[in-house]
């Protein structure tokens, strides 16, 4: 297996796409989806001969050159989730081509043609690459499995469904005659592909299920994997930026005369809101940097400061928000009972992916090459152009592996800012944020502030409002998402909540922080939902009288899948058997991201307020499991994430500057605090769910309600604020 | 000009001699698989061999090193150790976004140089300064364990 990074001209956007085969250059045959309305001028110089004169795309999902290579074209970018090997197998599994042999290929800009179907545009997350392409990629290979049959039995005069396919090869087992793809790969060009071509029957899948070997890994580990920071195009300088510490400031002066004179030096760029020193190593341009005395023009937001925007989100969440969701009479609920309210509240949180924001650009007259890791290709291709002023075709963006994405590199800001610096750069460029900047100058995970109240009857949940006030992502984002005032990432498991309550109702209330820049986070919307929900439940349980796992259970009659998974993790949690003094058990039961998953954590608090994670215990039903090692691996580590957030992230605003910088005061967990997490998979025939995030947004009410357990104290901020575990303040 | 020994080379750079190694191996040399992720030894993305002793490349300024031979994860694999640990790694599919396991194959292959059989309490000692963003810390356990040749937990 081999792996590419190619690049590409752009095409102009088309929503509707059909199943087409066509000649590739040089030999061999291409399908893909066509874009009927794509543009004829950008398919001509593509050098692919369309088979009836329309336009076709060059790249498709699918490419079988004469020789037989089977490459597979990746519309969704890898970041470690592990995609590259899930995609593949599900094209190859359809296309029955031979799995060891077959090549990946990044897909180039596009979002007519590589638009990720739950968005409509070229982008990675929301986990859902697997359930977003999981149709589409089965139909393309299994069109061109049908195809290279037809081609084949054409050849040999006999009927095509005597014919069958197993390892890139077409086989007739009546007379044992068989042809290679190679050898068909021309004929099958000329060939339409059937319209809606018979999928497998999953009994049959020889790949999906299997634990395969990543594809992407070999040269993780010896050095040679190349990401957007390891680019180094002939020539290429190196430069440190410099925004000003308040967000929103300006440059108002530089002198530069120290900075000049430093060996290694090569250049000051002063552009009205940032600076950058270009250098022969970035070490040069980061001293360079450093010598530079800047005076800031901090502007309007010099007085933001994270006690007033907590005090300011609050307040806001005292006012109606608008309905997302609403069944029964909540009102008559609530009023009927005796209602429990309680607010819960999450701060704003960077990214800090191990690989600092970057990226490598040149600008010429005629075009120009951006080398970068982007979960959104095609906007980093627009956003080039726009600032170029260049036509979209005459900007290459090629795509690497990502050295870690959660969100961060959905936004295009950092490649809008090298881009600009490049202008003033006579060659390539190669610009990289330090670790104080990429921390300080993020697109935040938003605080968000969640009121829910709720009434007990007979010892079930009979009344549930839940208001979620916050950021709205979206509707900077992506527009389509905010809608009547609803964000739907905003209400996203928050909506769809397990538990069976006759009378609920969720609202959104958009209410955006000052000056902070927010942004989706590995988890999205779900993680200060289930945070919210997960603590409630187990603080009603309380209430009523009853053990938070059997509380859940009984509510769950509308949820047999989740049940399933929160029997399994329950009973291989060991919940119920004793544990010594201030240890605890907490479960989070959640729906989220079409995945059904039930965690439990278990903690030690000491008197200090600190907290030991002695153990997390998940079980988990995706549907199908399409690598299940890659799904194990992704909780695995996504309940790192979540639970890193739960003990240590925030991000504090003083004077409009963020105050974190660097990993020794925005904290990480590390290998020495990290406890057995064992993952149980549930066997499933539903279609896939996602599944990069998930474990991410089960971590954190996990890990709260285990604390609640080990110490009776109800904590409803994160993170976990030690002073009040020890007694000192209260909650 | 400052010479180091590198992967078994002798290289020459010119470069100050405070500049860290990180960005001599990097952006002077071209060897790229050593990463850049704080540039303050807090998360171990740098580390690097000298003398077969893990070290962070970014706090390590060329004029201090001499004639001490600096091995960077391209040349790791022709250790013992390094291979036994690149091995262990693929086999565990321990990698996410791969970005932090050259630190982290680094120092397990220093570990495993000088402690060939390392309890948790070792592992923990000697790779709680790496940082794994993707959280792959329970697989990394378990294939350093594996290389060791014990038997997983």
């Amino acid at each position: 297996m081999t792996i590419h990074t190619v690049s590409g001209p752009s095409r102009a956007l088309s929503r509707r796409t059909i199943l087409r085969a066509g000649a590739a250059a040089g030999g061999g045959l291409l399908l893909g989806f066509y874009a009927p309305f794509a543009d004829a001028a950008a398919a001509n110089t593509s050098g692919a001969a369309p088979s009836d004169g329309g336009p076709f795309a060059p790249d498709a999902f699918i490419r079988v050159d004469r020789a037989g290579k089977v490459t597979l074209i990746m519309p969704q970018v890898e970041m470690g989730q592990g995609v590259y090997t899930s995609l593949s197998m599900i094209l190859a599994e359809e296309l029955d081509a031979a799995f060891a042999t077959v090549a990946v290929e990044a897909a180039p800009p596009s979002d007519a043609l590589y638009g990720n179907p739950m968005f409509g545009i070229q982008a990675t997350g929301n986990s859902n690459s697997v359930r977003a392409f999981w149709k589409k990629l089965r139909q393309a290979g299994a069109g061109a499995r049908a195809i290279l049959i037809e081609a084949a039995a054409l050849q040999w005069k006999v009927d095509p469904a005597s014919c069958t396919a197993s390892d890139s090869e077409v086989i007739h087992p009546p007379t044992g005659r068989k042809l290679g793809y190679g050898a068909l790969a021309d004929a099958a060009a000329k060939l339409t592909p059937p319209a809606n071509p018979p999928l497998k029957n999953p009994k049959d899948f020889k790949l999906i299920g299997k634990p395969l070997r990543r594809l992407d890994t070999q040269d993780k580990v010896n050095g040679k994997a190349l990401y957007g920071i390891d680019m180094l195009p002939p020539g290429v300088k190196f430069a440190a930026i410099a925004a000003c510490p308040v967000f929103g400031g300006k440059v108002a002066h530089v002198n530069d005369s120290a900075a000049t004179a430093m060996p290694g030096v090569r250049q000051i760029v002063v552009l009205s809101d940032l600076v950058a020193v270009v250098g022969d190593h970035f070490w040069a341009a980061k001293q360079g940097l450093e010598a530079l005395d800047i005076t800031w023009n901090d502007g309007p937001n010099a007085h933001v400061n994270s006690a007033q925007i907590r005090k300011d989100i609050k307040a806001a969440s005292e006012h109606e928000g608008a309905v997302a969701k609403s069944r029964g009479d909540v009102e008559k609920a609530l009023k009927g009972g005796d209602p429990i309210e309680a607010h819960y509240e999450v701060p704003f949180l960077s990214h800090a992916p191990m690989e600092p924001m970057n990226c490598t650009v040149h600008v010429r007259p005629d075009g120009c090459d951006v080398w970068v890791g982007t979960q959104v290709c095609a906007r980093a291709q627009a956003i080039a152009a726009r600032v170029t002023g260049l036509p979209l075709e005459k900007v290459t963006v090629h795509n690497q592996l990502i050295g870690g994405g959660f969100g961060r590199r959905l936004d295009v800001d950092g490649i809008e800012k090298s881009v600009r610096v490049a202008q003033k750069v006579d060659g390539p460029v190669k610009v990289v944020w330090t670790r104080e900047e990429d921390i300080r100058h993020d697109f935040y995970r938003p605080i968000y502030y969640d009121r829910i109240t709720a009434t007990l009857k007979d010892g079930r949940i009979d009344g549930w409002k839940h208001r979620v006030t916050g950021s709205s992502i979206m509707a900077r984002w992506f527009p389509l998402g905010f809608q009547h005032g609803v964000d739907i990432d905003g209400v996203d498991s928050a909506i769809d909540e397990p538990y069976d309550i006759p009378n609920m109702r969720v609202e959104f209330l958009r209410h955006e922080p000052p000056a902070v820049p927010t942004g989706f986070w590995r988890g999205v919307g779900p993680n200060n939902n289930v945070f919210a929900i997960e603590s409630f439940i187990d603080e009603l349980a309380r209430k009523a009288g009853k053990d938070p796992l059997d509380f859940r259970l009984a509510m769950l009659g509308k949820t047999p899948r989740l049940k399933t998974a929160l029997e399994l993790a329950a009973k291989k949690a060991h919940w119920g058997d004793p544990l010594p003094p201030r240890v605890g058990r907490g479960i989070a039961a959640q729906i989220s991201f079409a995945s059904f998953i039930a965690t439990i954590a278990e903690v030690e608090v000491d008197r200090e307020g600190e907290v030991r994670l002695r153990r997390i215990t998940c079980a988990v039903d995706t549907g199908i499991a399409v690598n299940p090692d890659t799904i194990v691996a992704q909780l695995q580590g996504g309940l790192v994430f979540g639970v890193t957030a739960a003990l240590y992230g925030e991000i504090t605003i003083d004077k409009g500057r963020v105050q974190q910088s660097n990993f020794n005061n925005y904290r990480m967990l590390r290998i020495d605090q990290t406890p057995p997490i064992d993952v149980h998979l549930i066997k499933s025939g539903e279609a896939p769910g996602g599944i990069g995030e998930t474990g991410t947004t089960a971590g954190p009410p996990a890990v709260r309600n285990a604390i609640y357990a080990a110490t009776g104290i109800a904590l409803r901020r994160l993170p976990i604020d030690r002073e009040v575990l020890a007694g000192r303040k209260q909650p | 000009m400052i010479k180091l020994q590198i992967n078994g080379q002798v290289r020459e750079v010119d470069v100050v001699e405070d500049t860290p190694l990180l960005w001599v191996l990097r952006d002077v040399l071209g060897l790229t698989g050593t990463k850049f992720g704080c540039g303050i030894a807090q998360c171990g993305a740098c580390t690097v061999h000298v003398d077969g002793k893990a070290v962070r490349s970014c706090l390590l300024a060329v004029g201090a090193i001499g004639n001490r031979a600096v091995t960077t994860i391209e040349a790791v694999g022709q250790t013992p150790a390094g291979a036994r640990v690149q091995k262990a790694w693929l086999d565990l599919e321990v990698v996410q976004c791969g970005y932090c396991q050259s630190g982290q194959i680094m120092s397990a292959a220093a570990l495993l140089a000088a402690t060939p059989h390392p309890d948790d309490s070792d592992i923990d000692a000697a790779m709680a300064g790496n940082i794994c963003r993707c959280g792959t810390y329970v697989r990394i356990r378990a294939a350093i364990k594996k290389a060791a040749g014990e038997r997983q937990a």
